[in-house]
This record gives structure tokens, C-alpha cells and sequence, in this order.
């Protein structure tokens, strides 16, 4: 299986769903942004546009994902899990396997090597949980590059142990104190960086969201993950799921898998949002089911606010989806009826983190656990026949200070 | 015609540079900023930028970042912005407002381009509004004939110093450094270089901001541009007290007044 080799074809090619030259999916996306960086979002278009037909480029990028990151992934069926999403047979695509334990690898290794080609030697990113700065980091060590990643400061406290691999890899991790001190206000600060320091610095954004060309480039990096899935899925079974299921924060996982069903149209595509305590509780992060149109760093795309436009703070049990706003191109499959969204309380996460954990061996990421947990409700609805796709886009281990305190696991709680 | 044509005709009859100063509104407090930027106008602002107080302030350092969050705490609402720009159109002064795009965008475009003409505002800054994406802010500006002040950076290429300029009224807002706001020590030496290449491309007056916090300063930036334009000094200023206002307000009007040229 080689999905990413071609040129003309694979994950690169130009689809029917591509933004219009200056970004725009529908009326969403664009270029909301000060004019000091549009000179820099111009020369990463340009960069990438040639990159992306460049045979050079795409072998090296092939080589990299296949010996250094671990693809293609696996599919792995979860039988005893299935009992659990009303008998539906469910599919996991593993991108926890991946090097650095999730998705987040796939979009770095790209950006780093279009970095080199840019001539550019130092690199900033933002983080929410860390696995995207942890992915940067990694990528920036292995191709020699300086390394800042941005982190809120109540992240830097609910991820500690993603903060010192990062340092341990080389980074500089600047814990963020301003505003919510969480991913929002880490993009405020890396974008302050990048004004700062564009001539010399690439902004490696971690999600498909952003002033073009970050949602299309992002998505691009990651369509592998739905390329593999198809090809495998049907090898396995022979046949199109019914449903694909992926967590939606900025949405990057999920618009990478998503794009390998894109153009089956008898495949529901479905991105859970985190719910936080109740989407009727103001603590929850569910852009997409309650946010309102509007612009957050560069992009139009639906955001959470309050009726003046201030941006409101998301609050998610899982900090890689507690940002406010969501990649336009999620915008527009909303707006044109090809995805659907629901959001997934931090109790519906957390308990199906717990059951892949028991029935299957394998701990998720609280993230993708909101995916498992959307497989739950829709598996229970559809019944036995279903077939359902989850994008597990991380592994747990992470977690483990989250799950030691929902589920009372130390010491005095150890009563199983 | 431009709103802001007169301010700068006058100013250029007098052979100095306008002296444009920032302040948020509600700063410390609604009233407060009333009464800061009426000191400002007093005593020697040509023209004032009230700022609105956003969440998310990407283009701003710390100093007007902490204004913004005490103005929003203190419990300030859009609404409050036009009461702000009436108080400084009745002591006499000349209002813009300054502001990034998504509080404009809940408003609504037109709405928000009605009810600032309304209280007297004369135009907009629009940090993180580029032409390209200004579709509905030109029709609504248009419509209340209110100037647009669009953004030139060191980074602008010809073709985006072209676009902007043939796209902006009143002035064009050129950053003099690749950063945030925020005062510095040293005025940068990118400013006279950028304000030559957007000369090459319209007579619009030029303004220059982005560092600016002292009377010698402001007379560096005075020997090539148009507008001197001031913020984060401000906000310090009026932290400190009226007299401090007072103080800065003159010492900058003065440097305008004093061009010398660019050590």
C-alpha cells in the first residue's frame, strides 16, 4: 500500500472539495489576519503548491512516514468493544501507533520538511495537550531545526509529562499566562512570535484551521490517514463503513479521515465535539453544535462567543480539544449537510475510555475517546449490521493523571 | 474627500506631523476613558484611535493586552464604544476606532458603520481586516462615508502596498516594526524605508506607529511621515494619572512639531 508516492494522485492531488485560491470554502475560511504576515502565508502557499507535485518532495515525505512514523497504521477490529455500541461491528484506525502517539506526526513531518525548503531555521508552534508540540519537537530534532512551542499554563500543569518531552527533545516550552491560559491563548502568543520573527521562522500550525493555505495544507498531511483506511477497510471486510466517527478540537484528525470517504456519499461522516459538562452549561467546547460565525486567528469559521464577539473559553476534560474555534473546511461540510456534529460530555468520553481500555488492552486518548464514544450512541442506534470507523487519533498514556483522578485509581482508590 | 482630510491639511499648512493617540475605551473604566482622552485632545492630540477592548488582541504586547482584559472585566460592552467616540467628538476632537474584526462581525458590518457615523467617528483601523476579506466594510463605509484604514507592514510587497493603498481613506496605518504595540527604545530604521515604497504608490497621508513613547521619538518619525501615531505610552500614562497624560500628550505634540531627521 502506497497511497502517498504519485504524483497527480494520492493524498496530494486536487480534490472536487479544494478551497478557491484565496482560501475559501464557501463563505468559511480566508485570510482574517494582519497584513504583516500575509507576505509569509503567501510564500508557505507558494512552497507548498510546488511541493505538492514534486516528486522529490512526496517520496521524501513517503519515506519519512513509512521509516520513521510508523505507517500505514493499522485497522484493528474491536469485537469486544462492539458490545457496547449496540453489537455494531467497530474499526479503529490506530493512529496512536504512530511515532509520538498520534495523528499529530503526520502534518509535522510535512511542515518541517517545507520549512527546510523555505530556507527557514527556527520553528514555533502552540499546544494544547502537547502531542502536537511534542510531534514538533520530535520533527525539529530530527531535521536540525530551533524549536519554541507555546503551551497555556494550565495545560503546561494538566500535561507536565508532555512538557518535559519536549524538553528533553531539544524545545523551549513557554508556558503561556494570558487570557484562559489554554491552546487559544498559546495561538495568540505564537502568532505574536511569528509577527516578531517571520523572516527566519515558520509557524507550524497544528490543526487544519488558520489563514489559508494552514486548512488545506494540514488536511492535506493528514488525508493518509483516510487513504489507508479505506484501502484497508475494504480489504478486511469488503465493503464501506457506514458511519466514520473522529473527534473534532480544531478538527485535523478528522478531516484527514474524512477525506477518504468524502466522495462516498452512503458514508455518514460524523465528528464528535467536546461537551464538556453539558452543551446547556456554558462549560463545554462545542463550536460547531453552539458557536456562532466568525473570525479567530485568520480564519472565518463558526467560533464561540458572546454576543459581543469577545471569544469565550471552552472548557473540555480533554485539553486537546479545548479551543474555541474549528477549521473552516468543518464549517463548510456542516453548512452543506455532508458531515454532522454532536457533542460528547467529558462523563460519555471518559467511560468510553475506560470500556476500550478493559475490552480491547488499548488506552485511548481522552481526544479520541470522544470518538469511541460517539461509536457508542451511534452503534446503539443503527444496531448490528452497522459498520463504524473511529479514528483513534492518539494513545492515553497522557491521560493518566486525568484518569487517575476521575476514576480515583491511586492508591487508597484501588479497590477492583 | 476623506473624513480625515482636514486634520491632516491643517496639520501639513503648519509643517508638522499630526499627533495620533490611542487609548482603549473603558479604560480603566467607561467614564475614565472619557475623561483620558479628553485630556489627550486637550492637550495636543490631533487625532485620537479609540481602541475596543478584544479577547484575543493578537497584534497588541502586554501593555494594552492588560488594558484590554480590565476594560472587559470592569464589565465593558460594544455598546459603550460609540458613548466614548460622542464624548470625544463633543470636547472637540477628531475619533477613529481601532478594533479587530470579530466584535465588528457580531455587531453587523452596516450596523456598526450606522451607529459609529452616528456618534461622530470619522473612520476605522482594522488590524486583522486585510482588503481582500473587506468586501462588506467598503460597501458599509462607503454607504456612511466613514474612512478605512487598512494596515502596511515592512513585510507588504508592491502588489499588497498598491491594493491597500487604492483600497484605504483618510490615511494609511504603516507598522514601523515587524511586532506588536508596545513602547521601545529605538525608533526602527524600517519606517522610513517602508513610508518611501507606500509614497511611490499614493499622496494618502502617511501614519506611523508600532513604538513610539517619547517627544524625540515622535520628531524622528515626524521628518518622513504624515501621522505619529501613539498607544501603548498612552495607556501607561493614564495608569499613572491625568497629569502624566498631560505631560506625554505635550511632550509628543511638541515632537511632531520638531522634525529631525532619522539618527
Amino acid at each position: 500500500m502506497s497511497p502517498t508516492g504519485t504524483v497527480g494522485s494520492g493524498q496530494f492531488a486536487p480534490t472536487p472539495h479544494d478551497p478557491d485560491e484565496r482560501g475559501h470554502f464557501g463563505p468559511w475560511g480566508g485570510r482574517y489576519m494582519p497584513e504583516a504576515l500575509i507576505a509569509a502565508v503567501d510564500e508557505l502557499s507558494v512552497f507548498y503548491e510546488k511541493a505538492r507535485v514534486d516528486p522529490e518532495f512526496l517520496a521524501e515525505f513517503a519515506r519519512l512516514l513509512k521509516d520513521y512514523a510508523n505507517r500505514p497504521s493499522l485497522l484493528t477490529e474491536a469485537k469486544k468493544f462492539s458490545r457496547h455500541a449496540g453489537g455494531a461491528r467497530v474499526f479503529l484506525k490506530r493512529e496512536d501507533l504512530n511515532h509520538t502517539g498520534s495523528h499529530k506526526i503526520n502534518n509535522v513531518l510535512g511542515q518541517a520538511l517545507l520549512t527546510k525548503r523555505m530556507g527557514k531555521k527556527r520553528v514555533i508552534a502552540e499546544t494544547g495537550a502537547g502531542q502536537h508540540g511534542v510531534a514538533t519537537a520530535t520533527a525539529c530534532a530530527l531535521m536540525d531545526l530551533d524549536c519554541v512551542v507555546y503551551m497555556g499554563e494550565v495545560d503546561t500543569e494538566r500535561q507536565a509529562l508532555n512538557v518535559a518531552r519536549m524538553r528533553l527533545l531539544g524545545a523551549e516550552v513557554i508556558p503561556v499566562k494570558t487570557g484562559s491560559r489554554t491552546l487559544k491563548d498559546a495561538i495568540n502568543e505564537a502568532l505574536r512570535d511569528w509577527v516578531a520573527n517571520v523572516d527566519d521562522t515558520h509557524y507550524l500550525l497544528g490543526t487544519a484551521a488558520g489563514p489559508h493555505p494552514f486548512p488545506l495544507l494540514v488536511r492535506d498531511f493528514h488525508r493518509v490517514i483516510g487513504i489507508e483506511a479505506r484501502i484497508q477497510i475494504l480489504e478486511q471486510i469488503g465493503r464501506l463503513p457506514d458511519v466514520v466517527a473522529a473527534c473534532v478540537g480544531g478538527g485535523s484528525n478528522a478531516i484527514g479521515i474524512f477525506h477518504g470517504f468524502i466522495d462516498d456519499p452512503a458514508v455518514r461522516l460524523v465528528g464528535l465535539e467536546p461537551g464538556g459538562d453539558g452543551i446547556d452549561t456554558d462549560r463545554h467546547g462545542a463550536t460547531l453544535t453552539k458557536g456562532l460565525p466568525g473570525s479567530l486567528h485568520g480564519a472565518m469559521s463558526y467560533v464561540m462567543q458572546d454576543e459581543d464577539g469577545q471569544i469565550t473559553e471552552a472548557h473540555s476534560i480533554s485539553a486537546g480539544l479545548d479551543y474555541p474555534g474549528v477549521g473552516p473546511e468543518h464549517s463548510h461540510l456542516k453548512d452543506i449537510g455532508r458531515a454532522e456534529y454532536r457533542p460528547v460530555t467529558d462523563a460519555e468520553a471518559m467511560e468510553a475510555f475506560a470500556l476500550l481500555s478493559r475490552t480491547e488492552g488499548i488506552i485511548p486518548a481522552i481526544e479520541s475517546s470522544h470518538a469511541l464514544a460517539g461509536a457508542m450512541q451511534i452503534g446503539r442506534e443503527l444496531g448490528e449490521d452497522a459498520v463504524i470507523l473511529v479514528n483513534l487519533s492518539g494513545r492515553g498514556d497522557k491521560d493518566m493523571d486525568t484518569a487517575v483522578k476521575w476514576f480515583g485509581l491511586g492508591v487508597e482508590g484501588e479497590t477492583r | 474627500m476623506s473624513r480625515l482630510d482636514p486634520v491632516f491639511d491643517r496639520c501639513r499648512a503648519e509643517g508638522r506631523a499630526a499627533l495620533i493617540g490611542y487609548l482603549p475605551a473603558g479604560y480603566p473604566t467607561v467614564e475614565g476613558s472619557k475623561d483620558t482622552l479628553r485630556t489627550m485632545v486637550d492637550s495636543g492630540c490631533d487625532l485620537v484611535e479609540v481602541g475596543l477592548p478584544f479577547s484575543d488582541p493578537v497584534m497588541d504586547g502586554p501593555t494594552i493586552q492588560v488594558a484590554a482584559e480590565q476594560a472587559l472585566r470592569a464589565g465593558f460592552r460594544v455598546r459603550d464604544l460609540f458613548g466614548v467616540v460622542e464624548s470625544v467628538a463633543a470636547a472637540g476632537g477628531k475619533a477613529v476606532v481601532m478594533t479587530y474584526w470579530n466584535p465588528v462581525l457580531r455587531y453587523g458590518v452596516e450596523r456598526f458603520a450606522r451607529d459609529l457615523a452616528a456618534a461622530g467617528g470619522l473612520g476605522l483601523i482594522t488590524p486583522d481586516l486585510v482588503p481582500d476579506e473587506a468586501a462588506d466594510w467598503i460597501a458599509a463605509s462607503d454607504e456612511h462615508d466613514l474612512d478605512r484604514i487598512f494596515l502596511v507592514a515592512p513585510s507588504s510587497t508592491e502588489e499588497r502596498i498598491d491594493l491597500t493603498s487604492k483600497s484605504s481613506r483618510g490615511f494609511l496605518y504603516a507598522t514601523s516594526v515587524m511586532g506588536v504595540t508596545g513602547a521601545r527604545d529605538v525608533v526602527s530604521n524600517l519606517a522610513p524605508e517602508l513610508v518611501k515604497r507606500v509614497r511611490e504608490h499614493t499622496d494618502m497621508p502617511v501614519g506611523v506607529g508600532l513604538g513610539v513613547r517619547s517627544g524625540a521619538q515622535a520628531a524622528e518619525l515626524a521628518a518622513f511621515a504624515d501621522g505619529v501615531i501613539v498607544g501603548s505610552a498612552f495607556v501607561t500614562a493614564a495608569a499613572d494619572s491625568p497629569a502624566a497624560v498631560r505631560a506625554l500628550t505635550e511632550d509628543l505634540a511638541t515632537g511632531v512639531r520638531s522634525a529631525v531627521a532619522p539618527a
